[in-house]
């Protein structure tokens, strides 16, 4: 039982992405190529849509010359490499403390009721991927939903549908908080930081 | 050097000593389950805390060096608190599952829970369960009951030197595996059931086949190779159950290859345990009485001349002093213990031995590989170069098969003619050995066994003697051998004199009698007019083409001496007894002389070996390595254009023994490269 | 409360231009190069004296980790590594500098990197952090295209690279030696200390690594002076620092404040008090999930700083407050930082490994009330097996909130056991 999936279609980067994954090799001293795997299991996820099969993995091995194992111990122990297919839109839904005193169950229980998927489903149509993940950094701006690459904040259960009603209809809505707010800024407006630069 | 108290015991150790190094050395016992002298070190346990003072926690002493004036305390209750958290943890989520866990009697979690442990269990919650994995034919895996201590992966990737082996996903979730669960493809892989300290890795042979309380213990030397790997041997009544590495720094360290490991099924399969004499064109068994009679009706008036004797790969000194005994007594000249043809002489012993030693390597500071694939020829020297290679500074180089020898080489060249370009200084390594305070070189069968082997150990020698190879306290010149029977061979003066037949043209089918003292890695297809007697342990190549089969014992069933490639006398024990009518090989030759009524002159082990002291004087030296002096060897000659050929072709598949064994049948079919040659020694 | 005018994080909530103009105007890249030149040993003594402790949570005072780099190359080159991996629940600071100040970050690397004889910086951000990354990658392009780093960085004669690495999810990688670990492209699992990264860093190089808040703040400390920043907040808790201030308050929001503010005075001047007023007040995380929570009766008169919340059995952290009301039940809110820590552990070293997962479990039990009262101190005392016995100080981080919860909310849970019992019983 293994936890990589064998597509059976190679896998080889764009021109693009080699041209960026030798800048990548260029940002670490000489022989320390090795360091580049992160990045590189990133840009093939990113051009695989969104996750890394068997393929992927022993390309990005044979692009670094890292051995298979070195790349599946990385690949299996950070939680941002998609080891199957994900939905266009994938939904990280923060559930620690901060963001659950805010109301991430609220956000959970909109999935199950209207997407109709739990924790690391995806809906039948494609659209949606759910994953409950730990604190995303955002947390005073919970509750949070990463979408793909973007923070949605400040979320309750109807601004929440209100976005992904958006997304299923095609339209990718505003990132960033949901409600009347700049950043993370006090709602209602800055108490601080008012004069306009604050420089001394 | 920095002296420390430990349970107020001062002690002084040697910089760079771990803290629970120096406590050992003060007598306190350690308990751990990462650590392993061997390995890096993880420090991942969490078993060796210990304390000291003005640190405001526990150090884990596996990983602390010892620092002068530390004050460490080993058994307070803080520490005794810490290894019982230690061992609960670990506990937590280990199977109850030891009455059928094959590690029970030989584990340390047993053990050490029984000396640190709390004694109940205060968890509640499910045990986390773990799916087995495929690591192939060698390895069972019950990694439910892996602890985590990384020892295994560890050894594949810094000792065997394969990437294969690694810890996926993160935190609970965490396991051992090879990558996509793929067969462990190292030869040293077994060494991993050793290193694991609960029965997560265990034997896949011996699984469920015996409980360590009931074994024999025989300590004894492996032969499979020419390394002689210092082994156990677990038996039980008449059968061989397994083979464990034995601690010998200078030769293996606590290594084992897996064909030495596994091959112990091979000892229960196509024995030989009757004499067999052939008529009507069939072999058909026989009494002794019979076959001696064949065969001193035989011999009968038979000139010496036209008598010749092999012998093979895995023959004890004792059987090969007998067997060249007999043939002076019958006044043959013709014997050979080459096989494959090596154009190895006498002359000098320095010319045949790895004079460097096994430890030696250590020391070395730069490497020519001519002809050899170490990694098959003798997976543990291998490791020993791959350990030096790993220090840095030891620019390796090979000449031959480019093969992956799990370190990093310069590839020279394919064959002689690269040889000779660095022997005439026209190749960059040239210098390179030159520069060199210890270098070494290593000459393969592969570059010997050859047409113009003579001359291509000539041109080593060359290279030797002009790059500085040999000096007052190092000798840089190795050959390696693969037959755990040659160099004790050669010791012995197992070669045609003057004029007489090299074991190449004994099997051209001229003599009427050819005697094969366990010789099998030989072409027999010539050797249908001579008349011949196979003696040995095993139905292969050598029985199959015989009139006459005596049976013999294999390495496990007698006490024999045997010399490795570097000259080292070591002393094989009997842990069974032959099976059937086999017999002790030397027995076999003793009694076949008096039937023959050229009775050799020894009754017992002990007068034979005193006349293997007398030939050669170093066989009263056991388990050393006696220095053979550097002088001329070598017959300069003309290259051919060939490339060196390595002489394995399958590592699992390269003597009778492993042949037989479908432990190494199931390997070669995994992992060898090359499917469908029976053979693997080509002479 | 803090002067607009001694606030270093001027463009805190983005309103103003992140790139590198807007950066000028508010005084970033400032003629750098005299920072530099007041050379290496100055710029180190100046930190010093400054009083800067480390913003990552361990409160290290920063001139002095400076100081442990090599002054002589034994042949190794150094690295400063920014640790921008901001993990620790609670905490969403170091974002806001990257996103809306990254050029006040990319000076610092140059001026602290200057200081500790690196020849680049390398900022190890969380992967999820991707605008973050992006703005930054545009920052250091321009900071590069304008002179400001590279060759001759600032005309300062120095030459200094400063280059990204993005993380992938693993809140671990804020550990420092696991960040170097997954910096060299492995699993980020912490290694063995000794031997300490300022000698056997990131590829086996001396190297430092340092907060993003803790280097961003360093060349305005510089600028102004040591004496400025040293005279603000209180003795060995010196300067100003960046809040998060989340959960249960009518406006939650991040603040650059003076050390030391009273905890109510932070929560009711800027995050609009607690919801339901201060008496509904229930308990604070006051510096991220790794600390033990205060009850109220301790919130009503704190300070938030280092020694202040040391001495009530608490910690500043990484200086973020997460505030629970009255409706909170806290046995889950600890459960789901269990939970978190579960996740979170790397699985290398046996307490944590195990540990993590079994302390979840028995929190998830206390939530229900399926258990008994005697698991309780049971366990108080894994966790108290974890802690201190661990490689790197996930172990401890797991186990403070669970000692914080008991030691403050005992009742609670006995409570909610027994009326488990009783339902069930009934």
């Amino acid at each position: 039982m293994s936890q990589v999936i064998e597509t059976g279609k190679a896998f080889e980067f764009t021109a693009e992405n080699v041209e960026k994954a030798q800048k990548f090799i260029a940002r670490y001293p000489e022989g320390r190529q090795q360091s580049a795997v992160m990045p590189l299991l990133d840009l093939a996820q990113r051009q695989n849509e969104n996750w890394l099969s068997k393929e992927t993995l022993e390309y990005v091995g044979n692009f670094l010359n890292v051995p298979y194992m070195r790349v599946l111990e990385v690949a299996t122990f950070y939680t941002m490499y998609n080891l199957k297919p994900v939905g266009k839109y994938f939904l990280q839904l923060c559930r620690t403390t901060p963001c659950w005193l805010r109301g991430s169950d609220d956000l959970e229980a909109v999935c199950k009721n209207k997407l109709g998927i739990t924790n690391g489903e995806t809906t039948e149509d494609g659209m949606f991927s759910l994953l409950e993940v730990e604190c995303l950094g955002a947390c005073v701006n919970a509750p949070v939903v990463q979408i793909n690459d973007d923070f949605y904040e400040d979320l309750n259960a109807e601004n929440f549908e209100a976005v992904l009603d958006k997304l299923a209809s095609g339209e990718v809505p505003p990132k960033g908080p949901q409600i009347d707010r700049i950043n993370s800024a006090p709602e209602g407006g800055p108490a601080t930081l008012l004069e306009k630069t604050g420089d001394a | 050097m920095p002296t420390l108290t430990v349970d107020g015991v001062e002690v002084t150790v040697d910089p760079g000593t771990t803290v629970l190094q120096a406590c050992e050395e003060a007598g306190a016992e350690i308990p751990r389950f990462c650590y392993h002298e061997r390995l890096s070190i993880a420090g991942n346990c969490r078993m060796c805390l210990v304390e000291m003072e003005k640190a405001p926690k526990l150090i884990a002493s596996c990983a602390m060096p010892a620092g002068d004036g530390m004050v460490i305390h080993t058994n307070s209750q803080k520490v005794k608190e810490g290894r019982e958290g230690a061992m609960e943890f670990l506990l937590i989520n280990h199977p109850l599952d030891c009455p059928i866990c094959d590690q029970g009697g030989e584990c340390d979690l047993q053990d050490q829970s029984m000396a640190y442990g709390s004694g109940n269990s205060r968890y509640d919650e499910l045990k986390r369960s773990v799916a087995e994995k495929n690591m192939g034919p060698l390895i069972k895996t019950t990694m439910t009951r892996c602890i985590h201590c990384t020892r295994c992966v560890r050894f594949a990737t810094e000792v065997a030197g394969v990437e294969e082996l690694g810890a996926i996903n993160r935190g609970e979730n965490m396991e051992i595996a090879t990558y996509l669960e793929q067969a462990l493809d190292s030869e040293l892989s077994g060494n991993i059931i050793d290193l694991c300290p609960v029965g997560a890795l265990t034997s896949k042979p011996y699984a469920f086949t015996a409980r360590p309380w009931e074994l024999s213990k025989t300590e004894s030397v492996d032969v499979l190779d020419a390394v002689g790997a210092n082994i156990r041997i677990d038996s039980r009544g008449k059968e061989v159950m397994r083979f464990l590495p034995r601690l010998n720094e200078d030769v293996n360290e606590e290594w084992l290859s897996d064909r030495s490991r596994f091959s112990y099924d091979g000892l229960k399969a196509q024995r030989l345990d009757t004499p067999y004499v052939r008529k009507d064109g069939q072999l058909q068994p026989a009494s002794w009485g019979e076959a001696f009679d064949t065969i001193a009706a035989k011999l009968d008036g038979l000139e010496g001349g036209k008598i010749g004797a092999l012998a093979g790969d895995l023959a004890c000194a004792e059987s090969m002093t007998a067997l060249k005994d007999l043939m002076d007594l019958l006044e043959s000249p013709n014997i050979d213990c080459r096989q494959d043809g090596a154009a190895l002489t006498t002359e000098s012993r320095s010319g045949y031995l790895f004079n460097t030693s096994i430890a030696g390597i250590d020391e070395a500071d730069a490497l020519l590989i001519v002809g050899s694939n170490p990694r098959h020829e003798a997976a543990l020297i291998n490791a020993r170069i791959r350990k030096r290679w790993k220090r840095g500074n030891f620019p390796i180089a090979l000449i031959g098969e480019q093969v992956d020898l799990t370190y990093g080489y310069d590839y020279l060249g394919a064959g002689p003619a690269t040889l000779k370009e660095v022997a005439e200084g026209k190749h960059s390594f040239a210098e390179t050995l030159k520069k060199a305070e210890r270098p070494m070189i290593i000459v393969g069968q592969g570059a010997l066994s050859r047409n113009d082997g003579a001359a291509v150990l000539a041109l080593a020698k060359k290279i030797a003697d002009e790059y500085g190879l040999v000096s007052d306290d190092w000798n840089g010149f190795n050959v390696l051998h693969t037959a755990a029977a040659r160099v004790a061979g050669l010791d012995l003066g197992l070669v045609p004199g003057e004029g007489s037949r090299s074991a190449t043209e004994m099997l051209d089918g001229s003599l009427e009698v050819l005697f094969l003292l366990g010789a099998d890695e030989i072409d027999t297809s010539k050797l249908t007019n001579s008349f011949v007697i196979y003696q040995g342990s095993h139905g292969d190549a050598g029985a199959s083409a015989a009139d006459v089969i005596l049976p013999g014992a294999a390495y496990t069933e007698k006490d024999a001496t045997w010399v490795n490639t570097e000259g080292r006398v070591q002393l094989g024990r009997r842990a069974v007894f032959p099976p059937g009518d086999a017999r002790e090989d030397w027995t076999i030759l003793r009694a076949l002389s008096e039937k023959l009524e050229k009775t050799l002159p020894y009754n017992t082990i002990r007068e034979l070996r005193e006349k293997m002291v007398e030939v050669a004087p170093h066989f009263a030296d056991i388990d050393q390595v006696t220095a053979a002096d550097w002088t001329p060897f070598g017959t300069e000659g003309t290259i051919e254009d060939a490339p060196f050929a390595n002489p394995i072709t399958d590592y699992y598949l390269t003597n009778p023994i492993s042949r037989s064994s479908r432990i190494m049948a199931e390997c070669s079919a995994t992992f060898s490269k090359v499917k469908g040659e029976g053979t693997g020694t080509n002479g | 409360m803090l002067k607009d005018q001694d606030r270093i994080f001027t463009n805190l909530y983005g309103i103003h231009d992140w790139k590198l103009a807007g950066a000028k105007s508010r005084g970033i890249w400032d003629n750098t190069k005299t920072l530099i030149e007041m050379g290496q040993d100055g710029i180190i003594d100046a930190m010093k004296e400054s009083g800067l402790r480390g913003r990552g949570g361990a409160g290290f005072p920063t001139g002095l980790k400076w100081s442990f780099m090599p002054k002589e190359s034994d042949g190794r080159p150094s690295y400063l590594v920014v640790n921008a991996d901001e993990s620790e629940p609670g905490t969403c600071k170091d974002r806001e500098i990257m996103r809306f100040d990254p050029h006040r970050l990319l000076e610092g690397c140059l001026v602290a990197g200057f200081a500790m004889r690196a020849i680049a910086a390398y900022i190890y951000i969380r992967g999820e952090f991707v605008q973050e990354a992006i703005n930054l990658e545009i920052a250091i392009q321009e900071a590069y295209d304008d002179g400001l780093i590279g060759k001759n960085a600032s005309g300062s004669g120095y030459d200094f690279d400063i280059y990204l690495h993005r993380g992938a999810g693993a809140y671990i990688c804020g550990e420092e030696t696991a960040l170097i670990e997954s910096l060299e492209g492995n699993k980020g699992q912490p290694r063995l200390k000794p031997p300490f990264p300022a000698n056997v860093g990131v590829w086996g190089c001396p190297s430092t690594v340092n907060n993003v808040e803790s280097i961003a703040v360093a060349p305005e400390i510089l600028r102004r002076g040591e004496g400025w920043f040293s005279g603000l907040g209180r003795p060995n808790n010196t300067g100003t620092k960046l809040f998060c201030i989340s959960g249960h308050v009518n406006k939650p929001c991040n603040v650059e404040e003076e050390m030391g503010i009273p905890l109510k005075e932070l929560i009711e001047k800027h995050a609009g008090g607690v919801r339901g007023g201060w008496d509904n007040l229930l308990a604070i995380i006051p510096g991220g999930s790794s600390v033990p929570m205060l009850p109220k009766e301790t919130c009503d008169t704190m300070l938030m700083d280092f020694d202040s919340l040391r001495d009530a059995q608490s910690g500043l952290g990484t200086a973020a407050v997460i505030v629970m009301d009255k409706s909170t039940d806290v046995i889950r809110a600890i459960e789901r930082l269990s939970h978190f820590y579960k996740h979170e552990s790397c699985g290398q070293c046996t307490p944590c490994r195990e540990g993590t997962g079994w302390m979840w479990r028995v929190m998830q039990r206390l939530v229900s009330g399926d258990a008994e009262i005697e698991e309780i101190d049971m366990l108080i005392n894994v966790s108290k097996r974890i802690e201190g016995h661990t490689i790197c100080a996930l172990g401890d981080a797991a186990a403070w909130p669970i000692q914080g919860l008991v030691r403050h909310f005992r009742p609670v849970i006995e409570e909610r056991i027994k009326s488990r019992k009783a339902a069930r019983a009934a």
